[in-house]
């Protein structure tokens, strides 16, 4: 008997309001992104990089958790827009004051904030953000740049992006995620979009300990032998292990996880000859990818990174309303 | 004092009663069902037409947050609530601050339930010091300062010996130990049911194995130790399965659950809904179901509301960082009848569910209420079977606005609580 919540991320028409996970976006709305994108990358190699879509705007990244990463990518997107844009770092201030996260998201509002990039440790975290704002300041957006182990849309749009680039079409193609599936908002933004996009084959591989249930409801095929699993794949994301969890009761050691699923020559040749090597940063060299495989031709990590300005561009501008 | 509660559909589960009856109470007791008792003048009538008559409801879990979290919540507004909601007797856990370890601290309490003078509040002592699962509370000298049973509210007991022995030392004296079972270790920090909608959301699980793993120990240690134990809350099919065999087997074993896992699943938490966050978690249909089915074949004796009054500043957070739980007194009723509702035998299915509510419940809890048997004290609820309300936040009694079931419309509506012979509330 629940009664249907609208999703908070649509406006009434069905637009993106906010870009709080890639779950439930039409395919038209991943298509629209990026196509935007591709209209920006040639900016970056202009002499002027910048085109003037949000002059004027305020852009607000909120990091309740650290990244340097991300918040740089989104830093140099909304510059690139020519927004003007002020970076938080909320750990170090006002929530250790006690103030809670609405009230210090109502005193950015009441500073005219455009925009919110939000990184939260808790999944849903920018939800709670993105309703609030619904009820108080609909004119505000919300970007999720990661909260918890829920999602990290912009990740998995520019890993799309990516994709796109190099196979042209999805319906095509064999992907495997391999690593921490577990505790991965990039694996899970990564499976939607994917499916959205119509991969007939998704694949995450990984040990038990890493696979979490329910991947099969998310049209996911699980493999704990990476050797099967990158058998015939025209893509292979790897995802970073965090230190914390190298050694205890996930995993033995780096060195065996290395053994038992790290992506060596050896292993690459397994997928299509022409499969392309993602990682989403940064990387664990010797613990999930060895460095031949890093650096070697397949792999296309550096462009991911160029790529993802586009796409932040693309996300910021589309929900700013300024991109026709 | 003399009331007349006339021409209501007299329920009474405890006495097999279904029918329309008059009630006569004097002196706050039940007189007389039918017909007057001889001489009777009534002070006071209400006239009960179109609405049910029974036994003020029994509540086997309610946080009343005093002494402690006073800002969550206190005894008056939540007793009023209690009022609101026709329970007239409700049974709180120990998980207070201090808590509820000390005899002193018990008869304070129930010292101020007396002041505030409504339901009947019976509080459940700690089983262990501190609720720290290392050295046993004075049992006995707290069951003579009023506690009815002894529970660890919400912690678990990470050394079993400790447990063992408290079970031994409950067995000794025959006391009821109440235990919600959660493995010490595995699902702890867990936020959502394990499942497809947890791994989705990325949401920290709490797999049903923590349930029935406990239940495992717990049955173990009750075959070793003679103990009576209810359970407290359960949540899985897999959990009531084994209860059902406990139940088979002859242990002396009774289960009650939480009136939102008789209607709401994992899926209810929507987008975060930290409305949603409850302890133990809403989990899946299939356990749903079972739940549903074991409340009508009697493999759970109660429904309790599992009152937990939790206030803006702590849910309006996260979902993984918001408190977990429901403001539930005022709703126990309705969602209750909502489960009758879907029944086939609507009559049998009424009188059921208002048994869990009454009479099963008090049975557990070793108290003499849940009956309108004459004698018996008269708390007594009147309650209209159809009519609608809503649930919002501005009309409830208690200081918790928060519920999974906020903006619902529900059928049952509470006309009248009267309190050993005292209309408490009327509206």
């Amino acid at each position: 008997m629940p009664i249907l919540q609208n999703n908070p991320q649509l406006n009434k028409n069905g637009e993106l309001q906010h870009l709080l996970t890639i779950e439930g976006l039409k395919k038209a709305h991943i298509d629209h992104i990026l196509d935007t994108a591709s209209s920006f990358v040639g900016i970056s190699d202009r002499e002027v990089k910048k085109v003037p879509l949000m002059r004027g705007k305020s852009v607000f990244n909120l990091f309740f958790e650290n990244s340097t990463r991300t918040r740089t990518t989104f830093e140099i997107a909304s510059k690139r827009l020519s927004a003007d844009v002020i970076n938080l770092n909320i750990q170090a201030s006002s929530t250790t004051k006690g103030e809670s996260l609405l009230d210090t998201i109502d005193n950015l509002a009441a500073m005219h904030a455009d925009m919110f990039v939000v990184r939260h440790a808790q999944s849903g975290a920018p939800y709670m953000i993105a309703q609030h704002l619904n009820r108080t300041r609909s004119d505000v957006h919300v970007v999720n740049a990661g909260d918890g182990r829920h999602a990290h849309p912009t990740q998995g749009l520019l890993d799309m992006y990516t994709i796109r680039h190099y196979k042209k079409d999805f319906t095509n193609l064999r992907v495997a995620i391999v690593g921490d599936i577990l505790h991965s908002r990039v694996a899970r933004s990564d499976i939607h979009a994917l499916t959205t996009l119509g991969v007939p084959e998704v694949r995450a591989i990984g040990p038990h300990t890493l696979l979490p249930g329910g991947l099969d409801q998310m049209g996911v095929r699980t493999f704990t032998n990476i050797d099967e699993g990158l058998k015939d794949v025209d893509v292979i994301i790897m995802l970073r292990l965090q230190n914390e969890r190298m050694s205890g009761a996930l995993l033995p050691s780096a060195q065996e996880y290395f053994k038992s699923y790290g992506l060596t020559p050896e292993r690459l040749a397994l997928a299509k000859p022409d499969a392309i090597v993602m990682h989403p940063g940064p990387m664990n060299r010797g613990v999930e990818i060895d460095s031949a495989v890093a650096d070697g031709a397949q792999a296309v990590i550096l462009p991911q990174v160029t790529f993802g300005i586009a796409v932040r561009m693309a996300v910021m501008s589309i929900l700013a309303g300024t991109h026709a | 004092m003399k009331l007349h509660i006339k021409n209501g559909r007299v329920i009474d589960p405890a006495n097999g009663i279904d029918a329309v009856q008059d009630l006569f109470i004097v002196d706050g007791k039940i007189a007389a069902l039918g017909s007057a008792p001889g001489g009777f003048m009534a002070d006071q009538s209400i006239d009960a037409s179109g609405l049910v008559v029974a036994p003020g409801l029994v509540d086997l879990s309610a946080r009343l947050r005093e002494p402690g979290y006073e800002y969550k919540a206190t005894l008056e507004s939540e007793l009023q609530a209690a009022m609101q909601g026709g329970v007239t007797t409700l049974v709180c856990p120990p998980d207070t601050d201090p808590v509820l370890d000390e005899p002193g601290l018990v008869e304070m309490l129930k010292h101020r339930a007396r002041i505030v003078d409504q339901a009947n509040v019976h509080p459940l002592g700690a089983l262990t010091v501190g609720l720290k699962g290392k050295a046993l509370t004075e049992m006995a000298e707290l069951t003579e300062a009023g506690c009815i049973g002894f529970a660890q509210a919400e912690e678990p007991i990470l050394d079993t010996t400790v447990l063992l022995r408290a079970m031994q030392y409950a067995k000794t004296f025959g006391f009821t130990v109440w235990l919600r079972p959660q493995d010490a270790h595995i699902g702890i920090g867990g936020v959502a049911h394990s499942g497809p909608l947890a791994s989705r959301l990325g949401l920290s699980g709490v797999p049903v194995m923590s349930e029935t793993i406990a239940l495992h120990t717990i049955f173990e240690l009750m075959r070793a130790t003679g103990a009576r134990v209810h359970l407290c809350r359960i949540s899985s099919a897999a959990g009531l399965e084994l209860i059902r065999a406990a139940k088979k087997e002859g242990l002396d074993v009774s289960s009650d659950v939480g009136v939102h896992h008789l209607h709401m699943t994992d899926a209810d938490i929507g987008f975060f809904d930290s409305n949603a966050r409850l302890t133990p978690p809403l989990r899946s249909q299939r356990d749903r179901d079972a739940i549903r089915a074991a409340v009508l074949d009697g493999t759970v004796d109660a429904i309790c509301s599992d009152h937990t009054p939790v206030d803006d500043d702590e849910k309006l957070l996260p979902f993984g960082e918001a408190s977990p739980g429901a403001t539930g007194l005022e709703l126990l009723l309705s969602l209750t009848l909502k489960w009758a509702q879907d029944q086939q035998d609507l009559d049998a299915a009424l009188a059921l569910a208002i048994s869990r509510i009454t009479r099963d419940a008090a049975r557990i809890a070793g108290l003499p209420a849940g009956t309108l048997g004459v004698g018996a004290a008269a708390d007594v609820v009147l309650f209209d079977p159809n009519a609608r309300w809503k649930v919002e936040g501005k009309t409830l009694a208690s200081q918790g606005k928060h519920t999974p079931f906020l903006g619902y419309e529900l059928a049952g509506q509470v006309k009248a609580t009267v309190v050993r012979g005292r209309v408490a509330y009327q509206r």
